[in-house]
């Protein structure tokens, strides 16, 4: 059951090209959902418009929730694309994993921490960059050291925390969704009965999974809001 | 290194994959701006303006309806009091012209009256005229017969018998 990632080094840089692959694929759902259904805009919008508007009133909900909109409406776009990004990638590992030669090739993308951190690390480090652009160098220092001097080092702690358990709170869920689903899957190994016992649970967890997925995919995006809220945000 | 990176499964960083992941998604976020999220919040937009305009212009003519309305009731108010006040001045004249009429009857029967009776006094005027006229007459000839007799017994007597015969017969 274990296997190896299919790991090639390129112009010094190591690369999963199993996570290359899924990011690709995901990438172009995602793409071909979101430009299939704003092909034939109308007024009165029906089937995958009324979808994608309802997803765009949702991410403009979870923005207002935690900014006002002058300021959070700029993030419209990266709260869409995060969502759909990550919910998608969390799709992909349930149907099914392929191996090849002992190396794992289809799996969820976000099972991998590197793929999540970066994720959360771009967040951040936006979270950080908006901070300055928005409130100026002077205000955004000055938030380090609020209420008072001594919260410096919890303020510098947390932003390195916020990170890891932005990427790591979405690696874990799939991640365990996934090792999961390949040990029910593995019970066919040992025998028809076991098998056949197995796929009751097997239906269960994929159902689940679905749930966990779609729920990591809303945490990450509205945690992304909130972490740029932190920042950007006057009054705290 | 291996137990715990788990999913890394591997020493080391993979770079290209944080490269790989932060190109892609970059690269997906533009794409989705230009030929997704762009047009679907233009339209969204749209339907929202036309909406408000909807609302706007429904409002502006319910209004307008209103004022019509409240047009409509006092023109109406106005017009039955109109007819109301045409109805009384109708009465009001009638009743003078009949009070009229009843005037110029009575008149023209008294001036009817007082020429019949001026009539009368003149034709009674001129019936005692006329018998004073007689009178006078036949007293003059009543005179002259009896100035007559005077002249003799005889042709006096005879005068009066002829006279009387006369009178007879005139009778």
């Amino acid at each position: 059951m274990e296997h190896e990632a299919p790991i090639h080094t390129f112009m010094g840089l190591q690369f999963n090209l199993s996570n290359v692959l899924m990011i690709t694929v995901s990438s172009v759902i995602v793409f071909l959902i979101a430009v299939l259904a704003t092909r034939a805009l109308s007024m009165k919008p029906g089937g995958m418009q009324n979808f994608l508007e309802w997803v765009v009133d949702f991410v403009k909900g979870i923005i207002n929730s935690t900014m006002d909109w002058h300021t959070g409406g700029r993030f419209l776009t990266l709260g869409l694309t995060l969502l759909m990004y990550i919910f998608v990638s969390n799709m992909l590992g349930l149907p099914f994993a392929v191996a090849f030669d002992h190396e794992l090739w289809w799996k969820s993308p976000t099972a991998d921490p590197t793929i999540t951190l970066t994720l959360a690390v771009m967040v951040v480090v936006l979270s950080h960059y908006y901070g300055v652009k928005l409130k100026g160098a002077k205000a955004y220092g000055a938030e380090f050291f609020k209420p008072f001097k001594l919260f410096f080092p919890l303020k510098l702690i947390e932003e390195f925390a916020n990170t890891l358990t932005l990427g790591l709170r979405l690696y874990g869920n799939i991640y365990a969704g996934e090792i999961l689903l390949g040990l029910l899957v593995g019970l066919a190994h040992k025998g028809i009965f076991a098998g056949i016992l197995g796929i009751f649970p097997l239906i269960v967890w994929q159902g689940f999974s679905v749930f966990v997925g779609a729920i990591q995919a809303f945490i990450f995006t509205m945690l992304t809001m909130v972490y740029l809220a932190h920042k950007v945000a006057d009054d705290h | 290194m291996q137990s715990l990176m788990l999913g890394a499964a591997t020493g080391g960083v993979n770079g290209g994959d944080i490269l790989f992941q932060l190109l892609a998604f970059i690269i997906l976020m533009l794409l989705l701006r230009k030929y997704a999220w762009g047009p679907l919040m233009g339209i969204m937009k749209e339907r929202q303006t036309f909406i408000t305009n909807e609302i706007e212009a429904a409002e502006a003519s319910r209004k307008e309806a209103e004022e019509h309305l409240a047009a409509q009731i006092e023109e109406l108010k106005q017009a039955r009091e109109e007819a109301r006040a045409i109805i009384e001045n109708a009465k009001k004249q009638g009743e003078a012209q009949g009070e009229a009429i009843i005037q110029a009857s009575r008149e023209e029967a008294e001036r009817v009256k007082e020429s019949a009776l001026a009539d009368i006094a003149s034709e009674r005027e001129k019936a005692v005229a006329t018998l004073r006229k007689e009178v006078a007459s036949l007293s003059v000839m009543i005179a002259s017969k009896v100035i007559a007799k005077e002249l003799d017994e005889r042709s006096q007597e005879k005068l009066i018998q002829d006279y009387l015969q006369e009178a007879g017969e005139a009778r």
